[in-house]
Formats: C-alpha cells, structure tokens, sequence
C-alpha cells in the first residue's frame, strides 16, 4: 500500500478507463457482468477518493497537496496533477453520484441500448480527470473525454426528442471547446507556460502587452467554462438537453455543469487572487453580475415550469447561478457555504430526476398513450423491462421522497438545503464590505430568497397534481434497485444536516487551501522527478 | 507572411461563423469544420511564425533557443486536430441520424412553415 501511495490519485482516471475499455469486447448479453464490472469499478473509484481525502488531512502530504508528475518531467515542462482536499471532495460527489446513477440505470436504461457502461465509464474518467489535471491542455483534453461521452449518453436510447436535443447539445458543446482552444492559445501566446502553478507565477509579472493577451484569453476561455456551467445568456441549450436524456444521464449531467463551475473556482481563485499583482480580481464582476442574471433567469423560468424535468433544468440554473454570484463576489469567507450548497443542490436535483422517471408512470393509460407516441421513434426501447415487484407502499415511497427533494432544492429546514442556504445568508450579512459593492450583497440575497419561493411554488403545483389530484391511476411497479439510490441520496443529504459541523471544518480547510497561491505554486513547482536510480 | 497568415484565419473564422448560424446541418457541420481549421491555425502561430527552423533541440548540447521554433503548439495542434476530428466525425453521425429519422436537415428536425 505505501508503494502504491503515490500512484494511487491516477487510479480514478486509470481504472475508469480500463473498466470501460474492457466492456466494449463483451457482448451486451451479459449486461449484468458488464453491470458489476461498472458498479465494482465506480466503487473502487469512491473508495479512492475517500482515501485521497483522508491523507490530505492527515497531514502526510506536504502542503496537504499530493502532486504526480506524468511521465516524470518536472512541473512547468511535462503534465502535472494535483489532489488537494477539493479534488478529493469533488472525487467522492463524483463517485457516489455515478453509483446511485449506476444502480438506478440496471433495471431499465442499461439494456436499452449498447455499450451504455463503457460510456458512463469514460464519461466519469473525463470528471475525474477535470477534477485532478494541474494543466490547462489537459483539461481540455479530459473535458473533450467527459463531453464526447456525455454525447453518446445523451443519445442514449435513440429516440426523436433525444437526437434533436443532441444537435443542438453537441454544437454547443464544439463551439464552446473551440473557445476553450483560442482561450489556450491566447495564454500560452502571453505566459509561455500551461502549468497552473507556472501560470499563477507568471501572471504577475506580465507587462501590459501580455497581461492584455492573458486577459483576453483568460476571457476566452470563461466563455467556455461558463457555456458548461449554464450561465444565463449561454444556458438555453440545458433545458433542452435535460428534458431529452433519460434519467441516469440526465442525473449526470447535473454533475457536469457543477465540474464547470468548479474549474472557474479553481482556476480563478488561483489566477486571479490578490497575489497576481494588475491582474488581480480580474472578471469578478462578470461572474458576479452573469450568477445574479442566471440566478433571476433560473427562478423566472422554474415560475413558468410545468414539467418535472424542466424543474429540475431550472434547479440546476438556479444553483449554478448562485455559486457563480458567489465565487464572483469574491469573499473567501463564504467558500465553504457556496461547496456545501453544491454538493447539497447536486445530490438533490439529480434525485429528483431519478424521482420523476417514476412519477411518469403514475400518470392515466391516455396520459401514457401520449408519452408513448412521442416515443413511437424509439428504435431499442421496451417498456416491458420496467416491470419489478409491486411495493404496495410504492406511493407513499414517492411522495415521501418528494417532499425530502423538494424540502432540499428550495433550502426549507430540516434538511440540508435549508443549512445550505442559511450559512450562505449568514456569510452574506457577516462579510466585511470591503469585497464587493453593498448592492451586490443585498441583491445575491434577494434574488436566492426568490429563488427559493419560485421553487417552493413550482415544486408544490408539481406535487399537488402528481399526488393529490390523481384518480383512476395505474398500479405502480417499482424496482428496488431504482427506489435504493434515491433513498441513499436523500439519506445522505439528511446526514448532511447531522454532520454539517465536522463537514463544514473539511469544507473551510478546503477554502484556506483555495486561498493559499504561494504555498500551492511552490508545492507543484518544486515537486522533485523520481531520480533513475530510484526507478531501477 | 503575417499578412497572409492573419487574413486566412479570418476569411476561415467569418465563413465558419456564418455557416454554423445556417439552418441546414450540412451548413453547420462545414462551417465547425472551417472554424477548426481557423482555430488550428491560430493555435499554431503562438509559437511565432519561422521559417526553416526545427522544433527539437538535441540533448547535452548548449543551444541557442532563437534558432529553434516552440515545439509545444506543435503538439498542441496535433491533439487538436485529433480531437476535433473525432468530435466532428461524432456529429456528423448525429446528423445523419437525424436526417433519417426526422426526414428533414433542418438542424431543428423539422421545416418552418414560413420557408417555402
């Protein structure tokens, strides 16, 4: 195991991309091996990243940083990849969120098509890749991995609304990487180095000439990040999507615009803190004033949502607006609130998504005739295999888990949300003013407080016509393996609460390291390459 | 040679962006191309422009970095032409799909009634 040590932060991207490999060579008969090799393998990836965890806070690590050096070249020359305590937390959203998608997917989605385990695992490789990667063209590189498999998932169970949705998701996606690509360019053109920690050293000292070249690919490639994270006027094509994957994917997409959102946190935080001299703050005030349109688009457009998926679309607006607003409102003091809420709003929206595949089929036999016929294209999919055992308590089950979802996505006690969205408040009231303008404040805390109303109005006209005013409704088979993960996710996000102490001293140790640009460029630079002698 | 350079990565990023704002997806997949093309391009010359200068340095020898060209957009350009290749090529399966299940290549999937 101490052998193994310093290798072990590859293994999340080295395993996903060998368990997927090895399932494109067996037959999609026996899709519960390829199942258990995808559920062995996602779980091997939690137990990873639980461990990364707990060796960044055991102090063993210098800097609690643990830094791999692909191929052995030092750091500004070849590839470096960084685990710190934020990797490592964002590496067990990944992982746990995969599972639940994982188990929820067995009983229908992961037969009604080929090749659906290879692509959750790539798709996961590519998040964990984007997680750990200290390089800005291989982020680029694992971005392109995660979105390439994020386009065949989102095809998944080929039908009209999905391709449809896909055209426009993939052209989305292609322009935005072109962006990504200038954005490269143009700071490479500037700095002459990729590196991150190279890069933070260098902004620096730019003269005019180059910091203006850095600048503006530094916008560049915000364009980029901000069309993955769906900041409002670059979001239009989320909705969209959501509504057309089927329920795992859709669960994991929610994860990938929080991957967005994490790398502007990240890259931001580290290129354009108060030590990056003229630089410093640079497109704070686009994040700020982009999260509160998006925020107020979001809660719009969840007031004008009478579907669950488009709820749910609006939810993840609704959030990703919020940590924009905060990252850009640029007090670090209210870091650790704003990654409580992500990890909170993730696990809720995409358990919600889950919950509503199953609300679907309460619906009347002519309320399923309908949704049959906008499926009558579907090429592979079979409505028998959703037949499982009968839960009497089936009903009862969904509601319940209703109203713990919807007590989450609109931050009402006792559950998690409601810490969420109260230690947020809270920062807000208590951060110094020295940050931002006054407005901001009071405008983040307007506009998250009618979020959360536009929520609880949309959440209940949804709940009230799906429980209460049903009549004449088809008995509802539910599967243990589709009503298992949701309950996990909702029992976690209630341990949250029972929790939310010790997680919130994790989560404020990742902010101080987020604050911490000096002793990060120095661990990464001065990381030394393993001598020959060693090796032989 | 600036000049030249500068002008064709123009004349490829305008037609690109006009053709990916057409309706039909054959229009849009030919204009993603050319404005790969045009972002290749680009990628390149941030290792300033050369000529007749080799990328790689040999080991132990005491250089002069003036004479030899950056070899990293070099390698950038490769990766970027492979994954926006394979990234099209991907698209291009979608819009063939499309086109057969919707009957139309229209990149909505379906005609607007006002076009004749």
């Amino acid at each position: 195991m101490m052998y193994l040590n310093p290798h072990l932060m590859m293994l999340p991207i080295l395993l996903p991309l060998l368990a997927g490999a090895t399932m494109v060579f067996i037959n999609e008969r026996h899709h519960r091996l390829k199942f258990l090799i995808n559920l062995s393998s996602t779980a091997v990836m939690l137990f990873t990243a639980i461990q990364l965890l707990m060796q960044a806070q055991s102090g063993l690590w210098p800097a609690d940083m643990a830094v791999y050096l692909a191929a052995n070249w030092s750091a500004p020359f070849g590839i470096a990849l960084v685990a710190d305590r934020l990797a490592a937390v964002m590496l067990i959203l990944t992982a746990t969120l995969g599972a639940a998608t994982l188990v929820f997917s067995y009983s229908r989605w992961s037969k009604t098509g080929v090749h659906f385990h290879t692509l959750f695992q790539l798709l996961l490789m590519g998040i964990n890749g984007a997680i750990l990667t200290a390089d800005l063209f291989n982020l680029f590189v694992f971005f392109e991995v995660m979105l390439a498999a994020s386009y065949g998932l989102l095809l998944h169970g080929y039908n009209i609304s999905r391709i449809r949705a896909g055209m426009q998701y993939i052209v989305v996606n292609l322009v935005a990487s072109l962006f990504f690509l200038i954005g490269i360019a143009l700071v490479y053109a500037a700095t002459g180095t990729l590196n991150f920690a190279d890069l933070a050293l260098k902004i620096a000292t730019l003269d005019n000439t180059d910091r203006f070249i850095l600048q503006t690919g530094a916008a560049i490639l915000a364009v980029a990040f901000l069309t993955k994270s769906a900041m409002w006027p670059l979001s239009f094509w989320l909705p969209v999507t959501y509504s057309a994957a089927c329920a795992p994917v859709a669960a994991m997409l929610v994860l990938l615009t929080k991957i967005g959102v994490y790398v502007i946190l990240r890259l931001w935080w580290l290129l354009f803190s108060d030590h990056s001299g003229a630089s410093a703050g640079f497109g704070g005030s686009v994040l700020l004033c982009g999260g509160l349109l998006t925020l107020a688009f979001g809660a719009v457009g969840l007031l004008a949502s009478q579907e669950p998926r488009r709820i749910a679309s609006f939810s993840a607006i609704i959030s990703s607006g919020t940590l924009l607003a905060l990252i850009g409102y640029g007090d670090a003091a209210l870091l650790s609130s704003a990654l409580f809420y992500l990890i909170s709003s993730t696990l809720a929206v995409a358990a919600f998504i889950m919950l509503t595949e199953l609300t679907d089929r309460i619906y009347t036999p002519a309320a399923s005739v309908l949704a049959l016929s906008m499926e009558a294209f579907a090429v592979e999919e079979d409505p028998q295999e959703t037949a499982g055992v009968v839960v009497p308590a089936a009903m009862a089950f969904l509601g319940l888990t209703f109203a713990a979802c919807a007590l989450i996505m609109a931050g009402l006690p006792p559950l998690s949300g409601f810490v969420a969205k109260f230690s947020i408040l809270h920062g807000l009231l208590d951060s110094s003013a020295a940050h931002a303008p006054l407005w901001a404040r009071w405008l983040i805390l307007t506009l998250l407080l009618v979020a959360g109303l536009s929520a609880i109005i949309a959440l209940m006209r949804f709940g009230v016509r799906t429980f209460w005013t049903l009549y004449n409704s088809v008995p509802l088979r539910l599967h243990p393996t589709e009503a298992l993960p949701i309950l996990a996710i909702l029992l976690l996000g209630v341990s949250m609460v029972f929790t939310a102490g010790p997680l919130f001293s994790l989560l404020d140790r990742v902010s101080t390291d987020l604050q911490q640009t000096p002793a990060y460029i120095e661990r990464v630079l001065q990381h030394q390459v393993i001598s020959t002698e060693e090796v032989l | 040679m600036e000049l030249t350079i500068a002008l064709s990565i123009g004349v490829l990023f305008s037609s690109g962006i006009w053709l990916i704002l057409r309706p039909r997806s054959f229009q849009v997949i030919t204009g993603l191309l050319l404005l790969s093309y045009a972002v290749n391009l680009f990628i390149f010359i941030t290792g300033r422009l050369s000529v007749n200068k080799p990328p790689l340095i040999i080991q132990g020898e005491a250089v002069d970095p003036a004479l030899y060209a950056d070899p990293l957009p070099q390698a950038l350009v490769l990766t970027a032409i492979v994954i926006g290749f394979a990234t099209t090529a991907l698209y291009l399966v979608v819009l063939l799909g499309s086109r057969g299940l919707t009957g139309t290549d229209h990149v909505d999937g379906k005609e607007r009634d006002s076009e004749e």
